[in-house]
């Protein structure tokens, strides 16, 4: 979709602010909305896409307003009614309501430690060859898809070079909205500077982006 | 002062408390979706709590200075990391969620990598921690792929004219990690001291490894 996610190249933010390596946290709530998105991510009802997409489909103007844990909140209270975890009366009463159901957390604090050094990957296997090879010129489409997609727009119906072979991956433009979504070959592609950005943009330098194959198409 | 700024330049609601020290109005959001989800058993208080611990106490960027500090010393497990960077990464018991797929790329004479994900955050987990706040900011997701020179100087970063930037746009599947050159005058250095020279910044590609007293 074209939102207020897709930031490449826009302008008028102004400066990068540094910051020292500690503290990890800013604020005690930052600590429990992450804990708590990583914690219902457990129980497996949606992939790190749809999770994404939840986040991405803010209305444009939250989107520049609030901030990442606010985000990340709102997205895990769409994913929440959506799943059917919670109802709308509960999140207005901050009750549960008299009849449900009590579950068994799906993820409970000894299991952490292993649960986060497992992960979820996302490789798969494909019973066909990559269609494209490092070395290989290709051009992105020009697709405008109101869904989710790892195609970022300011690099949509450009030429490039794939470098890298990453391997068959789940394709997150599909699984942002279906389960079973199939592995497509994923390359990182690497773009000129001056393809992106004109003539105003350095020589030499350039930008290397993840791509699945359906968003290439041979040169 | 608000350090996880709105993108939006005049929105301060983030603090955690206002001006008579009361809760802002984000923390008794999450308080409440915490207190509904643990009453509905749905989460487990101690498993935030462990969650937490292990973002602030174990997985961060001191991981990774561990892996370019090897990388530095060990021309077996560089080999080993440009192979397979994931694999080489695990030997050192770094894996998993946020980092399942990592790609280690090496700065060079001439050549600098710098990390960005325009899209959302994506960030190497297992070696980096979570992202600073910078890294998610609408500044650097805007201007790295635009700007690198920009946003590097925004950082006192000034490389050499003739420097070929290469900036790497993440997607979650494939996270990246920049090994940065090993500063001169190191040689008689060991693994921990090379580590400790070894910034989050500069495995981004948005700073460089300290320096050593000549």
């Amino acid at each position: 979709m074209n939102g207020l996610h897709d930031l490449g190249g826009m302008h008028g933010f102004g400066p990068v602010i540094p910051e020292p390596e500690r503290p990890v946290f800013h604020a005690e709530w930052y600590k429990r909305a992450l804990a708590m998105t990583v914690a219902m991510g457990n129980w497996g009802r949606w992939s790190i896409d749809e999770s994404r997409h939840a986040r991405e489909t803010l209305p444009p103007a939250d989107m520049v307003n609030l901030s990442y844990y606010e985000r990340w909140t709102a997205g895990l209270v769409t994913l929440l009614l959506r799943h059917g975890f919670v109802t709308r009366d509960e999140l207005r009463e901050g009750r549960a309501d008299a009849n449900a159901a009590r579950e068994t957390p799906a993820l409970t604090g000894p299991e952490v430690a292993a649960v986060l050094a497992r992960g979820s990957p996302s490789a798969r296997d494909l019973d066909r060859p990559p269609r494209f090879q490092p070395g290989d010129r290709v051009r992105t489409i020009n697709a405008h898809p109101p869904t989710h997609t790892r195609l970022p727009r300011y690099a949509r119906g450009h030429v490039g070079e794939i470098v890298l072979y990453h391997g068959p991956h789940v394709f997150a433009d599909a699984r942002a909205h279906r389960k079973d979504a199939p592995a497509e070959p994923l390359y990182a592609v690497r773009f000129a500077a001056r393809e992106l950005w004109g003539p105003g943009a350095e020589a030499g330098h350039s930008v290397t982006i993840n791509l699945w194959e359906p968003h290439l198409e041979p040169v | 002062m608000a350090h996880d700024e709105p993108h939006g330049a005049h929105h301060h609601h983030d603090h955690e408390h206002d001006a008579h020290g009361l809760p802002s109005e984000p923390d008794l959001k999450v308080r409440a979706i915490e207190t509904l989800l643990v009453e509905k058993g749905l989460i487990d208080p101690a498993a935030l709590d462990a969650i937490v611990d292990s973002y602030e106490n174990r997985i961060g960027p001191r991981n990774g200075a561990q892996v370019v500090a090897r990388a530095w010393t060990d021309p077996d497990y560089r080999e080993r990391l440009r192979a397979d960077s994931t694999a080489a990464i695990a030997e050192l018991g770094y894996s998993g969620r946020g980092g399942e797929h990592i790609v280690a790329v090496e700065n060079a004479p001439g050549v600098h990598n710098l990390i960005v994900c325009t899209l959302c955050s994506c960030y190497p987990w297992p070696v980096l921690g979570l992202p600073p706040t910078w890294y998610k900011s609408a500044a650097y997701r805007s201007r790295a792929v635009i700007d690198p020179r920009g946003v590097l100087a925004d950082f006192g970063v000034t490389l050499p004219a003739d420097t070929e930037i290469r900036v790497w746009d993440s997607t979650s599947e494939i996270r990246y990690i920049v090994i940065p050159e090993r500063p001169a005058g190191t040689e008689h250095l060991g693994v921990e001291e090379l580590a400790a020279l070894v910034t989050r910044d500069s495995m981004v590609g948005m700073g460089l490894p300290k320096a050593v007293a000549a």
